[in-house]
């Protein structure tokens, strides 16, 4: 048997590469990748105390997470296409012009 | 050592480490398969969580679905590397840091918390899948019939969002 | 008005009335008197006075009928402050009443004369216009002098005093603008001024004894003033009663504050007569009487108060030798003859003052008006010789207004060709006995009244005060008797230069007799000069007005005939008298002839017709530096100091200092407004600072988001 806390520990260490990979990486999509293993961490550590507490309420939420990030990477992945198409890159750090 | 142990230590070390490949490759196609590696990885957890369902889902959704639409998305716009650019610099130590600070924190608080009683799947504990499946159809489509509507109403939008988004106008480029 | 029960039997209600009627004339007048012609408004003034007069004649009835006892009619409360308690009561009697019926009396005859005199006085100084005027300041001297002899308290008498005191300020300047011909001038206003200012520093003094009285005595109230009179030191009351003195010595004009009298002169003659000389200027007599009770008190006042009145009588009385005006003649034998009664009623015998008021008040105003009627006269002639050659001139009257103009500068230049003209100087008479012989003969039973010859009335009221003194004053009666004596001899000297002689001028020559309503008022005015001493007859069961008063003044002398004293005052009147015909009847004077006085008797005949130099002394002592101080107070003190310094350097400049350098510049624009710039500036370039955050990076927002929640998540493991 495993304690829940090996799942958690490992869900933190997966969400915190997200977000690195987030913070560190300039390439779009490369960022939205990373955003996705956030979420996935997120439904780890969910979907662990779901078990722990014998609910089906964690496991319902995690697959209205997984509809919404489908959604949510076809609309993202159809903005960056069309950055590109203006600006040919996909580098965020070309996307500085609205500042103050 | 048991062998659940076993086998969740060596699945937690193949997490981490696809997790580490897809953020240090440097070729935006080596990411996206080692994130598909990551999710298959998570789809195990799953199952041995009990939850089988979810598993799937986060096979053919994730794995599946979303993960070749990365692909298609980097190999269209031809982007699998990007040119060296240091426009933050110290960008890249300050978020490490912060990282690590945070990674230290959740944990601790997850712990020491938020910690619910009791752990994972007791020993002895049988898990009928066809009977956990027909639980969780029956709670879907009684308790949260609303949301799971609502949810494919968002699908919709998304969708419709997407053909409007990247839509071409007659005769040339779209203003 | 609410009537007490004393009110009850007899005429008393009536007593409001005697201030109302003339007040109700004056406002007829005041409102509709433009409507009205000139007799219209001449009755309306003299029928209120004459209403005035009648219910002062039911007042002393009733009086008489209920054995004199005093009463007091309440009409008005007037100040209620803690123990100060004044209303406005009316005191009726023997006094007061006498008092009324005087003024009422004479004064309705002086209004009915007034209505013949100013008729004639208008049309000369052109302006026909003030006829109404001349009546409505009547009236209001009739009702303010009602109010200074029926007040029941030494307030209300001093609301009267002061009252007749501006109605003889607005008389004296009737033609304020102009001298007795009619051309421009400010003499007579200037005289008003003088009346007026020298009164007031009288007015001072009797505020000055109201304020003492009420601090020791504790009221105002006559009555009540008495009673606590007795239980003060005499301290006190001397100096209440000298205090008083200042007051009588400006209103009743005696030494030093007489100098007023002879240039109030410069108002049209019916005011010299009936303020002048027979009501008003006897205020201060009255309230010497009124104040007996004081006044015996204190025998050390009683003397002063005497001294002041026979130094005063003869005093006035050399000046009067030495004029030449016949109104300023008979304005110093006026002040003479107010010291006269001031004397008496110093003395102690306020019959005899009060007798002498009365007496005085008939032959004086006969006098006064009589002079009117001569001065009339002789404008006539002076007219008639001026414009006798084109005749609309002879009748300027009804027509004012667009002709007047043309006529004043028609009288101007019919001015130029001659000499000045003074209607009133008796270097200009002579002879009038023949051209004015009604006037002659009035002016002449005047005159032997006011010279003391029997059976006259001047002479048994002055053989009263006379024989007074010689029983207890001896210097008193010495100085009256020397005065006595130069009183019948400027009067003498008066008869021969103005009715006898010959005409000295061409305007004597043509004189022309007044019409009757001029003349009949003076006879009555006569008959009350030959029958006045019947009021009081030095016999046994005669002593009328003793008795009268001794209702209110409890203790009254009545002195039997002094054979020797009534003698010796007859026998000086008559040789002044024969001294005068000598010296002017005799050899009547020639036009610009100096006065036979003049060379023998040298510097002193100077200073006779100088008046002792008084005015020019005070000019010298008092005006002059008082001037000096004003201008010096205006000049430096005021304009230099105040003004040019005070206010405009050390006010304006702190001021301008402070709202130009301490606050614009300091406080506002270095203090708030850099502050406010400040904060602008500030809130800037902090914006500004704060903007380079916003670079946007999306990497670098996340990263903040991330700092954020490294943050919270710290704070939620320390908390």
């Amino acid at each position: 048997m495993i304690p829940v806390e090996y799942y958690i520990i490992l869900s933190a260490i997966l969400f915190t590469i997200g977000v690195t990979g987030v913070l560190v990486r300039r390439n779009a999509l490369i960022i939205f990748m990373s955003i996705e293993l956030m979420l996935n961490a997120a439904n780890l550590a969910i979907v662990a105390f779901s078990s722990v507490l014998k609910s089906f309420s964690g496991q319902i939420f995690v697959f209205f997470v997984i509809a919404v990030a489908a959604a949510e990477v076809a609309v993202g992945l159809a903005l960056i296409v069309e950055i590109f198409k203006t600006k040919h890159s996909i580098d965020v750090d070309q996307m500085n012009s609205l500042k103050g | 050592m048991t062998l659940d142990l076993v086998l969740f230590l060596v699945l937690a070390v193949v997490a981490v480490a696809t997790a580490f490949g897809m953020l240090f490759s440097k070729n935006a196609v080596y990411s996206a398969l080692f994130l598909v590696l990551n999710f298959v990885t998570v789809a195990v957890f799953y199952l041995l969580l009990g939850a089988p369902f979810i598993a799937m889902a986060q096979i053919t959704v994730y794995a599946g679905a979303i993960m070749v639409l990365f692909l298609f998305v980097i190999m269209l716009l031809g982007a699998e590397r990007l040119p060296d650019t240091r426009v933050l610099p110290w960008q890249k130590p300050l978020a490490i840091g912060l990282a690590v600070i945070l990674a230290l924190e959740s944990t601790y608080l997850l712990l020491s918390k938020a910690r619910p009683a009791g752990s994972v799947l007791l020993p002895g504990d049988e898990v009928n899948t066809v009977d956990t499946l027909r639980a969780l159809g029956m709670t879907l489509f009684n308790d949260y019939l609303l949301p799971f509507e609502v949810t494919s109403v968002l699908l919709l939008v998304a969708m419709v969002g997407v053909i409007v988004l990247v839509r071409r106008e007659k005769g040339g480029q779209k203003s | 008005m609410h009537l007490s029960e004393a009110v009850n039997t007899g005429y008393f209600f009536l007593a409001p009335w005697l201030v109302f009627a003339p007040l109700i004339g004056l406002l007829i007048n005041l409102i509709f008197g433009s409507r009205f012609s000139e007799k219209g408004i001449g009755t309306v003034a003299s029928l209120a006075s004459g209403a005035s007069f009648v219910v002062s004649v039911l007042l002393a009835w009733s009086l008489a009928s209920s054995h004199g006892a005093a009463v007091t009619v309440p009409f008005l409360e007037w100040i209620h402050i803690g123990a100060l308690e004044l209303d406005w009561a009316f005191r009726v009697d023997s006094l007061s009443t006498t008092m009324m019926l005087v003024v009422s009396g004479v004064g309705t005859l002086i209004h009915i004369y007034a209505i013949g005199y100013m008729h004639e006085d208008v049309r000369f100084k052109q302006d026909p216009g003030r006829f109404r005027r001349f009546f409505i300041f009547l009236n209001l001297f009739i009702a303010m002098m009602m109010i200074l002899v029926s007040g029941d308290s030494y307030l209300m008498l001093f609301v009267g005093w002061e009252g007749v005191g501006l109605c003889s300020f607005l008389l004296i300047g009737f033609w304020y603008d102009m001298d007795t011909l009619g051309r421009p001038s400010w003499a007579n206003s200037n005289a008003a001024v003088k009346a007026f200012v020298t009164n007031r520093v009288g007015d001072f003094g009797f505020l000055l004894a109201a304020f003492t009285m009420f601090w020791a005595l504790g009221s105002f109230q006559f009555d009540e003033v008495f009673e606590a009179a007795h239980t003060v030191a005499p301290g006190i009351i001397v100096a209440i009663t000298l205090f008083m003195l200042i007051g009588v010595a400006g209103k009743s004009a005696q030494i030093p504050l007489y100098v007023w009298l002879p240039d109030a002169m410069a108002g049209p003659t019916p005011v010299s007569a009936l303020i002048h000389a027979a009501t008003m200027v006897t205020a201060g007599v009255y309230l010497i009487t009124r104040s007996a009770e004081l006044y015996m008190l204190v025998p050390q006042a009683q003397y002063i108060v005497a001294m002041t009145g026979a130094i005063t009588a003869l005093f006035a009385a050399t000046i009067a030798v030495g004029q030449y005006d016949i109104k300023k003649v008979l304005a110093y034998s006026t002040i003479s003859q107010l010291g006269f009664m001031v004397a008496a009623v110093g003395m102690g015998a306020f019959v005899a003052g009060m007798f002498h008021l009365v007496t005085h008040a008939f032959f004086k105003a006969l006098l006064f008006l009589s002079a009117g009627s001569v001065i009339l006269g002789l404008e006539r002639g002076h007219h008639h010789l001026a414009h006798g050659h084109h005749d609309d001139h002879g009748k300027s009257g009804g027509k004012a207004g667009k002709k007047k103009e043309s006529q004043h500068k028609d009288e101007e230049h019919g001015h130029d060709g001659h000499e000045v003209f003074d209607p009133g100087d008796m270097r200009n008479m002579g002879g009038l006995r023949k051209t004015m012989p009604v006037t002659f003969w009035l002016y002449l039973i005047g005159t032997l009244a006011l010279a003391g010859i029997v059976p006259f009335a001047g002479f048994w009221s002055k053989d009263e005060i006379l024989l007074d003194a010689s029983l207890h004053y001896p210097t008193v009666y010495l100085l009256l008797s020397i005065a006595a004596f130069f009183t019948a001899f400027y009067m003498g000297r008066q008869i021969w230069m103005v009715f006898f002689g010959e005409a000295r001028h061409e305007a004597a020559a043509h004189a022309e007799e007044s019409k009757p309503i001029i003349t009949v008022p003076l006879m009555v005015l006569a008959a009350l000069s030959l029958l006045g001493g019947a009021l009081n007859l030095p016999f046994e069961g005669f002593h009328t007005l003793g008795h009268w008063l001794e209702y209110t003044l409890h203790e009254v002398e009545a002195l039997p005939l002094n054979l020797q004293v009534a003698g010796i005052s007859t026998l000086l009147a008559l040789l002044a008298i024969l001294l005068s015909w000598l010296i002017y009847g005799r050899n009547p004077l020639k036009a610009g002839q100096p006065d036979p006085l003049k060379k023998p008797l040298g510097f002193l005949f100077t200073g006779m017709e100088n008046k002792w130099f008084v005015d020019e002394g005070y000019f010298a002592v008092i005006v002059n530096p008082f001037k000096k101080l004003s201008q010096f107070l205006a000049d430096v003190v005021d304009w230099r100091f105040w003004h040019d310094w005070f206010h405009e350097i050390v006010i304006a400049g702190t001021y301008n200092w402070l709202s130009t350098t301490a606050l614009n510049l300091y406080a506002d624009q270095k203090g708030i407004d850099a502050f406010a710039n400040w904060l602008g500036t500030a809130t800037q370039s902090l914006s500004a600072a704060m903007r380079k955050v916003q670079n946007g990076f999306v990497r670098s927002y996340a990263l903040s988001v991330l700092l954020g929640v490294v943050l919270i998540l710290g704070y939620l493991i320390v908390k």
